[in-house]
């Protein structure tokens, strides 16, 4: 689907480039108090409506297609879909209980959910609504990421503090990399050299080798006059050339710029209050972070790596997805 | 025919899951005194597993982790009889257990040290807050986990402080424990620029603390226990002993609110704390015992979730190198407080933020913005490394 994405977003921003001076996507902002979802309108920076969904929304991705966006709802344990068209739930899917984040897997079909409260990863037939089975994990699962060729799907577990790499054809636990304390979320990058996963209470960025299946660097984080308790990385996101990651680190109101390379920060980019995750735009001109207590949307412009813009959202915004409208 | 076998047992091994060595056990044990403290409140009497309950919980917690590790925990529990004694038992139990988690009374807590010093025996207090024990009588073979006397009249000073109600009524009982709370909440308001206008003591003239006629007298003897006090802001009670602070609120002469010992309390942990991931733990934990969890039960999983956190570290269930982990540098655990946890070396006290609850909700969270330290704001809770009289031998 990224393929996918990536051929149709050139041929638009090609498009756009001479059409339009800002890029028109759609965002989707899950808003973990309001029970709402803001959806943004990239090409003027507007919120274009608000969706109710069911309780506590959380996780939130678009599906292959564009047409449905899922959104873990935690608190009615289930996944509600929003049709994109409508711009309303349309139907739900079922989950184990307290559903956070999830994967979809390349072709869209099989979704694979974290249950927090019961130390599983479920899987879900997309089509057939149903559930295929559960893979137990180590306690409270929360971050998801599937390896670029498929194979490999990443769960991280927050209070067990691993890495669970889970083989996707067998549904197998294959390897488990012990990573700092209360990890949340992993990012693969692109070529499949490398899985990132953000420890929250721990401070830092393991870099793990997905062959060797281990922990080869941690990335730091310091910024001055700030306690390193306030440090609090969470979402990841890395541009599609392998080159820039970006991490949201929490209650530090900030987002650091990692050159992949060398694993170095380069650059701490000031957000809004506590922020959670980060979308590219799909011509990753811009990305999107999610400031929970400050209920708003901040745009960093990539190249200049600046923050250009906020967005007021709804209530304690927590994740978000983009795509071409 | 030699060759062959050896080609043989080559390839079972080659075909053996990656984990049929035996796991590692670590043992576990929980020592506490039989019995069930006094409560005022009917709904506040802890049930007869606070505290184990929730190192029960940490122990399902790193057997889930542990099954991927190889490492298996278990948990032996060892309650105390009136005039058993401490030290005998904690060696018995010693044999078993390389570590073992405390809910004793300080004096008990010292003599069980004493008696597993040159054992190598690790204790972890998780129901003492006297300060004494991180202070002159520290040992370096207890880890403190819960929070001091002095930590939680910190965390409420400065909250107090923050609010603007700086003139405090100070009301203490008149045992042995609400003096020690009531000189903590003394040097917290000193510290943090509160002022007591006027102290007074409640004597505790014995009796039942329930009766089928009470609520009629209390009506008449607080409002007249507390009339003709200077202006003041907050009432602020100190009565560990639980013999009357919560007679307080609603009940005073004068329109004000009550904290310590009643109203707004400070705790290391309440059932209502829902922030930073805590709805898991909650839920977990009822699930579980069929109860709410508390804090004794909350300083219990704590206390066993650190044991369980050392040994992934350090990949070994030897009771030195895992308490040679803990005390390091490098220690750190999550505990649903919103930022990780680390032990003071100086005293190897626990630091952790407090809760400020009002017996239905979490009002606020201690260290308050503001209050800095140079090292680590949870520092500014309890007595800092300048302050300790503390030589860990």
């Amino acid at each position: 689907m990224r393929m996918w994405h990536h051929c149709l977003i050139s041929g638009m921003a090609l498009w756009l480039a001479a059409a339009s001076p800002a890029s028109a996507f759609i965002a989707y902002v899950s808003n973990e108090k309001s029970n709402t979802v803001t959806v943004i309108d990239t090409s003027n920076w507007s919120v274009i409506k608000t969706i109710k969904v069911g309780q506590r929304p959380r996780g939130i991705e678009f599906t292959r297609d564009g047409k449905f966006v899922f959104v873990a709802v935690g608190d009615d344990d289930s996944i509600q879909v929003i049709d994109v068209a409508k711009q309303e739930v349309v139907d739900t899917l079922p989950s184990g209980p307290d559903p956070e984040l999830f994967a979809l897997d390349a072709e869209g079909k099989i979704l694979y959910v974290a249950n927090e409260n019961d130390n599983t990863v479920t899987i879900i037939d997309v089509e057939k609504r149903t559930r295929l089975g559960d893979i137990q994990v180590g306690v409270e699962p929360e971050g998801m990421a599937i390896s670029p060729d498929g194979k490999i799907l990443i769960n991280t577990s927050e209070t067990t503090n691993m890495a669970h790499f889970i083989d996707t054809t067998t549904r197998q636990i294959v390897a488990n990399v012990l990573v700092d304390a209360r990890p949340r979320y992993a990012e693969f990058k692109r070529d499949n050299s490398e899985v990132w996963v953000s420890s929250e209470i721990g401070g830092t960025v393991s870099v793990i080798d997905p062959v060797k299946r281990e922990v080869t660097k941690k990335i730091a984080f310091e910024i001055p006059g700030l306690r390193s308790e306030a440090i609090q990385p969470v979402g990841i996101g890395m541009t599609k050339d392998g080159k820039t990651a970006f991490v949201a680190l929490g209650p530090a109101n900030r987002v650091a710029v990692v050159d992949v390379a060398s694993h170095k920060v380069t650059k701490y980019l000031l957000v809004g209050q506590r922020v959670w995750h980060v979308a590219f735009t799909p011509d990753e001109k811009y990305l999107l972070t999610t400031n929970g207590v400050s209920n708003d949307v901040s745009v960093i412009d990539v190249a200049a790596q600046k923050v250009i813009k906020t967005i007021q959202v709804g209530e304690l915004p927590w994740g978000i997805t983009i795509a071409q409208p | 025919m030699i060759r062959w076998l050896v080609a043989a047992i080559g390839l079972s091994v080659a075909a053996a899951p990656v984990l049929a060595a035996a796991p590692i056990e670590i043992g576990i044990g929980y020592l506490g005194r039989a019995g069930v403290k006094p409560k005022l409140s009917l709904v506040e009497l802890p049930a007869e597993n606070d505290g184990v309950a929730g190192a029960r919980l940490a122990v399902e917690d790193n057997n889930t982790t542990g099954k991927f590790l190889n490492q298996r925990f278990t948990l032996e529990e060892v309650r105390l009889k009136d005039n058993e004694d401490v030290g005998k038992a904690a060696a018995t139990l010693a044999e078993r257990a390389g570590f073992i988690i405390t809910d004793l009374p300080a004096d008990d807590l010292l003599k069980a040290a004493d008696a597993l010093r040159d054992r190598g025996t690790l204790l972890l207090n998780a129901g003492a807050i006297d300060d004494r024990l991180r202070e002159q009588d520290c040992r370096a073979n207890v880890i403190h986990v819960a929070p001091t006397r002095s930590m939680l009249a910190d965390a409420l000073a400065q909250y107090l402080v923050w609010k603007q109600w700086k003139r405090w009524l100070f009301v203490v009982g008149s045992h042995d424990r609400d003096k020690l709370y009531a000189d903590a909440l003394r040097r917290a308001a000193t510290r943090f620029g509160a002022k007591i206008v006027q102290e007074r003591t409640f004597e505790d003239t014995g009796g039942a603390r329930r009766t089928d006629s009470g609520v009629t007298l209390i009506q008449r003897q607080i409002p007249t226990f507390t009339q003709q006090a200077p202006a003041y802001d907050v009432l602020v009670a100190a009565d560990e002993s639980e013999a009357f602070a919560s007679y307080l609120p609603y009940r005073t002469w004068d329109p004000r609110p009550v904290a310590g010992s009643a109203g707004l309390v400070p705790t290391s942990w309440h059932a209502a704390q829902d922030q930073w991931g805590a709805i898991q733990i909650q839920n977990r934990f009822v699930k579980l015992n069929s109860r709410q969890m508390t804090a004794l039960d909350m300083q219990a999983w704590t206390a066993a979730r650190m044991i369980g956190e050392a040994t992934s570290r350090t990949k070994s269930g030897d009771p030195k190198a895992i308490s040679d982990f803990l005390k390091g540098p490098d220690f750190s655990v999550a505990a649903f407080k919103g930022r990780r946890l680390t032990l003071r070396d100086w005293n190897l006290q626990l630091r952790q933020p407090i809760l400020l609850v009002d017996g239905r909700m979490v009002v606020s969270v201690s260290p308050q913005e503001g209050f800095l330290h140079q090292v680590s704001e949870l520092d500014t809770l309890g007595a800092d490394r300048p302050e300790t009289k503390c030589k860990l031998r």
